[in-house]
């Protein structure tokens, strides 16, 4: 066995594995995907930014990703990453917090980016993308669609930034439509097309006629369209699967932001910062606005306009929450960053409990 | 004409050590086959799948942590599986162990207490576990309900307790409100500096040895095996079911809580969604693997764990698809259990005619 | 259409699959097969069942594409644990790696294809009847074709003669090699039959359930499908039953979200997989005769 190893190792080296010298010169770049590439949601859209960079610097980079990574192994896959030579690593969900920061401990000549969290270090880098602007324009735009008054929003779990979601979306269409509910059901999973699917037949049977979702499959599109009834896709354009329901999309843009750090890379000027961009700096963007009347779409992109120019906020003070107290105002005029970062509190008016 | 399978009189030894090796070299040839037709070199994948990760320091520490769980959960299947008994839900008692081997570390998180807190966890996480374990083994006592049901269907209900103690009532109050509990002060020791060998790794084969002994030398383990090869003789022989019921999985869900919590103690750190990515499923592979002997386990966790290291190895350094390592998996463990079938018994092609 | 109607129309599109995949693994478990690669079966007959229907353009050929698909990957299968006798969890579990595998490079060039779901068939009058009409003239061949299905296996296994070689194949099949029965090749044709079960509930998934591709679709239904055949006692009408209930249970806890009841969703979640423990347990009461088939998970080597 010992003979054939050695041999087979040979063999291998003298197949070229060896990296030639002109190889090293690259930049090796890696990812870690939680789902699969192929949700066509949040992963997918961390893969769009991975090919982007490939085409911004053709030659200059080499990437890796590693997909479907379950986070309570991605410690090993992280460290495998900076092991094999990767200098910039791209974590992309929230469960890889903390393995991240005790891989960056030990590689300190490695840099790494972890989306979603919340810790740094010398090199570990934050990013996210304040999703929320975007879910406060279609929460106009539903406000204006309904004929029920009644929304539907198929939701995956209760972090933070789904919770957040949900409120400005709610106020979004509470700032048009003052007889407006909004429906809440939990799937409980980010994936499961099914799942997603029945949730949001529940929500068109009990009266919805808008479907909003936080879960990543276009499922609950395709449901909104076989329905007739309308919808807002996520993390990526869904207007393929429901091409007479799809208002309009909340797109996770990552490119900009991974061609930025890349750049920053090579001229070795990367350092730790945490970034939480939103319409302003193209990290969110809204899929053309379809099948709605042109008011309405005037109303969305004049919206749009004013929070991507700061004078307009989804969480402007006052907020109330649930019981009817006013939300202390941290921000300017506005909740602050940090409130909104951590939000577990659903504004007055949403008929939906969340867990203590 | 076809195939007929002939009982081998006595396989020997040496046909048993040697099946593996040949099992590996037809899955090298099949998966050879197919990383050739996507275009990579056959060679540096196998170098990358099972050269580097048998060769290189980190990696043989690699596929020690993660075969430490599937053979603890594995050895304590096996006494299930023994006696009959169909303990699929290993991967909801392992998440029960952790969940209640945790408490501890979370109650005197902060406090400064002392060494005390690890071992008492531990102890906490393989009650839990058995516990856990002990619904589906009650439930088939009292009212002769199947334990596969009940178990798998367990393991759902496990994962969402979780879910639901991380996001409400155990969240880190200084997380942002993230689904995660406080990084606990009392984890396991590391036992190689920068290394992740921790010391849970140690336990492994201690159970082994264990079980091996309780299997061979007891008068529990010698109940155990006959109510799995002969349960008519078993009661004959005066071994209650029932008992042998609530022992086997009390053993089994221990085990898998005990794998609960050093998983957490020693490589996570804290509690959060998602702790296990499927040990409790892949251990009842590694179980019949094994052929359910704790030697055979061992081997059998060891080539689960070399497929995992060896897969990424292959995504990272020739880019193949993690689809494509899976199906490799899939191949590889094929050939083990057909080498395993061609030791017990030789393949004769018989003409139609003859027969 | 009122909620009752919406709510019972969900559930029998929750609970197809699971049945068509719970009959074909009943079949199998009978003739004393343990096949656990359900749910890798079930993923390849997703994606190919997907991928021939966007290729051909015909819903017709990509059912029977999915279906062809679950049959080869069983006969892989049928090889090992037949051929050679291999260990059938074991087996079954690598069936599962290598379909999830197989799955995710066979339908990889569909990510992001869109494509109308297969129609429900409308019978001119009688579906417009109300509540009934929708609901029982309404419906997708595929729930005609399921609850065909567990009729023709009732049949089947209790009134004709090839039925009755299977289960005894399934109960014993050292008394079964005996009378002269031809266990193999039994326990072939069933692990097939399974097979196709499987695709064809895979294709349901991809064609009409969520008519586009992902990987990781079938999201553990494989698994529930397994316990139903359990929860049934191998009986197919019980398999029935225990598809609409856990399927019920599935969407009425979606629907009890969205009426806001204000219970933890983890807890609403956990719904389903809580209300089959408990239906079973009540069932189960009184009743304590061994129904497992005798020879499940045996292999069989014929003596000579």
């Amino acid at each position: 066995m010992r003979h054939f190893t050695i041999l087979a190792s040979a063999l291998a080296l003298a197949a070229g594995l060896a990296a030639p010298a002109a190889a090293q010169e690259k930049l090796k770049i890696g990812f870690i995907y939680v789902g699969p590439v192929g949700d066509f949601g949040w992963s997918y859209q961390h893969d769009r930014g991975r090919l982007a960079i490939e085409k911004a610097f053709p030659g200059k980079v080499e990437t890796t990703f590693l997909e479907n990574m379950p986070e309570a192994d991605s410690e090993r896959s992280i460290e495998q990453l900076a092991r094999t030579g990767h200098r910039l690593i791209f974590t992309t969900s929230f469960g890889y917090m903390e393995p991240t920061l005790k891989v960056a401990k030990k590689y300190p000549n490695v840099m790494f980016e972890h989306a979603t969290g919340y810790k740094r270090d010398k090199n570990v880098t934050t990013y996210s993308a304040k999703f929320h602007e975007g879910r406060y324009i279609i929460g106009q735009i539903a406000g204006k669609m309904t004929k029920s008054n009644t929304l539907g929003y198929v939701a995956s779990f209760p972090i933070p930034e789904v919770v957040a979601g949900i409120n400005a979306y709610y106020l979004g269409a509470l700032s048009v439509n003052p007889a407006v509910k909004v429906k809440v059901v939990w799937a409980n999973t980010w994936f499961d097309p099914g799942k997603e699917a029945d949730a949001a037949k529940a929500l068109l049977a009990q009266g919805a006629d808008v479907i909003s979702q936080h879960t990543d499959s276009p499922a609950p599109q395709q449901q909104a369209e076989a329905a007739g009834k309308m919808g807002f896709g996520q993390a990526s354009d869904m207007i393929r699967f429901a091409p007479k329901a799809q208002l309009t999309a909340i797109i996770d843009d990552w490119s900009s932001y991974y061609i930025e750090r890349t750049k920053l890379m090579l001229e070795g000027k990367w350092e730790s910062k945490d970034t939480w961009g939103g319409l302003a700096q193209d990290m969110v963007h809204m899929a053309p606005y379809t099948n709605m009347p042109a008011d309405v779409k005037a109303m969305a992109e004049a919206t749009q306009a004013a929070i991507k120019a700061g004078t307009m906020n989804a969480f402007k003070c006052p907020v109330f929450d649930q019981e009817g107290k006013e939300v202390p105002c941290k921000g300017a005029g506005v909740l602050s960053d940090e409130q909104v970062v951590g939000m577990n509190f659903y504004v007055k008016g949403i008929d939906d409990k969340l867990p203590k | 004409m076809r195939l007929e399978l002939v009982p081998r009189a006595d396989p020997g030894a040496r046909a048993r050590a040697l099946a593996p090796l040949f099992a590996l070299l037809a899955a090298v040839l099949i998966g050879g086959v197919i990383v050739a037709l996507m275009g990579r070199s056959p060679l540096a994948a196998f170098h990358v799948y099972f050269v580097q990760p048998l060769t290189q320091g980190w990696a043989l520490q690699e596929i020690a942590v993660k075969a430490t769980p599937l053979l603890i959960i594995a050895i304590g299947l096996s006494f299930c599986y023994r006696a009959n008994l169909w303990n699929i839900g290993a991967e909801g008692q392992f998440i029960i162990g952790a969940l209640v081997g945790s408490i501890l570390p979370l109650v005197t998180h902060g406090t400064g207490a002392g060494a005390w807190v690890v071992p008492a966890a531990i102890v906490m996480g393989i009650v839990g576990g058995m516990l856990f374990a002990l619904i589906p083994a009650g439930l088939r006592v009292a009212f002769g309900v199947s334990e596969i049901l009940t178990s798998l269907m367990l393991v759902y209900v496990a994962e969402l307790t979780l879910d639901y103690l991380v996001r409400g009532p155990w969240r880190d109050p200084k997380g942002f409100n993230f689904p995660q509990t406080v990084s606990f002060d009392a984890t396991l020791p590391y036992l190689v500096d920068g290394g992740r060998l921790h010391a849970g790794i140690l336990l492994a084969p201690l159970v082994a040895v264990a079980a091996w002994f309780v299997l061979k030398h007891t008068l529990f383990g010698f109940g155990v095996r006959v109510a799995g090869e002969a349960p008519k003789a078993a009661r004959f022989a005066g071994f209650r079911p029932n008992r042998l019921v609530l022992s086997a999985f009390a053993i089994s869900g221990g085990l898998a809580g005990l794998a609960g919590i050093l998983e957490v103690l020693g490589q996570i750190g804290q509690l959060k969604p998602g702790i296990s990515p499927g040990y409790g499923f892949t251990a009842i592979t590694v179980a019949f693997l094994g052929r359910l002997s704790p030697v055979g386990m061992i081997f059998g966790a060891l080539v689960m764990a070399l497929t995992v290291i060896g897969g990424e190895n292959a995504q990272i350094a020739l880019k193949l698809p993690l689809d494509l390592t899976r199906v490799f998996q899939g191949v590889l463990l094929m050939c083990v259990l057909a080498a395993d079938a061609l030791v017990t018994y030789e393949v004769r092609f018989v003409s139609e005619a003859r027969a | 259409m009122s909620i009752a109607e919406a709510v019972l129309i969900t559930v029998i599109t929750a609970a197809t699959p699971l049945l068509i995949a719970a009959l074909g693994e009943l079949v199998v478990e009978r003739a004393g097969v343990l096949n656990l690669g359900l749910e890798g079966m079930m993923a390849v007959g997703a994606a190919c069942g997907f991928g021939v229907a966007v290729m051909s353009g015909s819903s017709a050929w990509g059912v029977l594409a999915g279906v062809g698909a679950g049959m080869a990957l069983s006969t892989v299968f049928a090889i090992l644990v037949l051929g050679l006798a291999a260990n059938q969890v074991a087996s079954g579990l690598a069936l599962t790696i290598l379909g999830l595998g197989l799955s995710g490079l066979i339908g990889a060039g569909f990510v992001g294809t869109s494509r109308a779901a297969i129609a429900p068939l409308f019978i001119p009058g009688l579906s417009e009847l109300p509540f009934v009409g929708r609901l029982v003239f309404g419906q997708d061949p595929f729930v005609y074709g399921s609850l065909a299905l567990a009729g023709g296996i009732l049949w089947f296994l209790s009134r004709s003669r090839a039925g009755l070689k299977l289960r005894c194949v399934g109960e014993n099949h050292v008394a079964a090699h005996a009378l002269g029965i031809k266990v193999l090749h039994v326990r072939f044709a069933a692990i097939l039959f399974g097979g196709a079960c499987a695709g064809l509930a895979g294709a349901y998934l991809s064609l009409v359930y969520t008519p586009f591709w992902s990987p990781g679709m079938t999201a553990g239904r494989g698994w529930i499908a397994l316990a139903l055949v359990v929860f049934a006692s191998w009986k197919p009408l019980r398999v029935l039953l225990g598809a609409y209930l856990f399927g019920g249970a599935t969407v009425l806890q979606l629907h009890a979200q969205a009426a806001s009841l204000g219970l933890p969703s983890q807890l609403m979640s956990a719904f389903p997989y809580l209300a089959t423990i408990v239906a079973l347990v009540v069932m189960s009461v009184g009743r304590r005769t061994a129904v497992t088939p005798g020879s499940l998970a045996t292999p069989f080597v014929p003596d000579r």
